[in-house]
């Protein structure tokens, strides 16, 4: 039986989400890590509202980056380490599509899941109601281009023992541009100002990386796997 | 028309250029930077404005542009490496890597020297600044993969990988540091027109920045020969270069 690439692509979407949603502690950890990471600001830096507001939107990226990172990790390692990974690869079907469906996955378990939450965070954070519409679409912008660089540096480090911290080492100097625009956009929306120009950033960033990564990660995966 | 470039893919034939291009490319560096050095620093005029100070320029901007022209190298020669599947640029490409990282931590150490007197601070966020530590955060990130695979064909293909992504995003981080934040001066030399500095003041700039290509040079001609003779040490021809 032939199978076309999007319907590759829609079948390697569906088992990736049936995966996750089986495993409902590792869909959860990032959750609470993003969680425990943004309590900490709080509590290491001091309780008053009108400082926190001032760093709620560096506190609310730099947790997002690091949830979302800790979870990058297993990307392609599980599929890598019982052999699915080279099954999928050998099956004829487009390597590049199947990249592209593991990585939309994980972005709607982590990236996405991610997004819901950080209303909850950002109130914590004394962050208005009125910045929330900016922040959750700058959010969801950056953490897909998260994803889409995490990819590269999964499919880089796949077949690696140590693969974790190298792969933090990789990704986390690619996503600085990230942190830069998205906190100035969530910045500017608390202030009152218009983010527009910051948030088109991130778009531009997001499609550049959902147009050239898939490739990109492609090709790791091929270095890796061989 | 090509055998030249069929031959650069030879371990032997490289390592004989390389060997014989070290001396010249080091005894031109030496005169280069001599002629900046003594000119740069005793006989070019004070600034008006940071007095002495000024001079350290001339070891601050030719390293800062080494730091990024040897990341060119060795993104370019990955390149080739990964399309051509030539094994001695891979070699090049992982001789350059530790040369343009020290380049940038030598741009950012004399950058802090010159920051203390006339920003009063070691370390400011400014985004030159910030974009040249990620640019050796960068350097970090190649050298680690490279060594982090068993297999050196691999971990040559997947740092050159790196490599490449890493240039597409030189750019972005660049441009979007700038717009973060804002400290440092704006371009001096690089810019149409004419150059905003005295000649007397520019020509050992020059000859520093030649000299520091030079040298760039020279040290990737001594740690190319070393890669090849650790990636060849199998080859017969090793030990006959070895006992000559």
């Amino acid at each position: 039986m032939s199978v076309g690439a999007l319907q590759a692509m829609n079948l390697v979407l569906r088992r990736e989400l049936c995966l996750s949603f089986r495993r409902p502690d590792q869909l959860l950890q990032p959750l609470v890590f993003f969680l425990i990471v943004t309590t900490l600001f709080p509590l290491g830096l001091s309780p008053e509202l009108s400082l926190l507001r001032q760093m709620a939107p560096g506190v609310l990226w730099v947790a997002a980056l690091l949830a979302s990172l800790l979870s990058m990790d297993g990307l392609f390692k599980g599929d890598a380490d019982d052999g699915t990974l080279e099954q999928l690869a050998l099956s004829g079907q487009s390597l590049g599509a199947i990249v592209i469906a593991k990585t939309l996955a994980h972005w709607l378990v982590s990236g996405a899941a991610l997004v819901i939450m950080s209303p909850l965070v950002a109130m914590a954070l004394g962050i208005p109601v009125t910045a929330f519409p900016t922040m959750i679409l700058s959010l969801a912008l950056g953490t897909l281009t998260l994803s889409w660089l995490g990819a590269i540096g999964a499919g880089l480090t796949v077949g690696l023992r140590r693969g974790s911290v190298l792969l933090s080492l990789i990704v986390l100097p690619l996503a600085m541009p990230l942190l830069i625009f998205g906190a100035n956009a969530t910045d500017r929306a608390i202030v009152g100002d218009s983010p527009e120009g910051a948030v088109y950033f991130l778009a531009a960033l997001c499609v550049l990386t959902s147009s050239l990564a898939p490739l990109a990660a492609t090709a790791a995966l091929r270095i890796t796997l061989e | 028309m090509w055998t030249w470039f069929y031959r650069l893919a030879s371990p032997p034939y490289v390592y004989r250029v390389a060997s014989a291009f070290t001396p010249w490319l080091l005894l031109t560096a030496a005169v280069a930077i001599a002629y900046g050095l003594i000119d740069g620093l005793a006989f070019a005029p004070r600034d008006y404005q940071q007095g002495d100070a000024f001079r350290i320029v001339y070891v601050h901007a030719p390293a800062a542009w080494l730091s990024l022209f040897a990341y060119t190298t060795m993104a370019v020669a990955g390149a080739i490496g990964l399309i051509w599947r030539i094994k001695m640029a891979h070699a090049l490409s992982a001789a350059a890597a530790p040369i343009g990282a020290s380049f940038t931590i030598l741009a950012l150490v004399t950058g802090s020297l010159w920051g203390k007197p006339m920003w009063g601070t070691y370390w400011a966020w400014d985004p030159r600044l910030t974009a040249e530590l990620i640019l050796l955060f960068l350097y970090f990130g190649v050298m680690s993969l490279r060594a982090a695979f068993e297999d050196p064909a691999r971990g040559d293909r997947a740092a050159a990988l790196l490599a490449i992504v890493g240039v597409v995003n030189v750019p972005i981080i660049h441009f979007s540091v700038q717009w973060w934040n804002s400290l440092h001066q704006g371009a001096t030399v690089a810019k149409f027109g004419k150059p905003a500095m005295d000649a007397s003041m520019l020509w050992p700039l020059l000859a520093m920045l030649l000299g520091f290509m030079l040298f760039f040079g020279a040290v990737l001609c001594i740690r190319l020969r070393g890669e090849v003779l650790n990636r060849e040490r199998q080859a017969s021809w090793v030990r006959q270069a070895i006992k000559a």
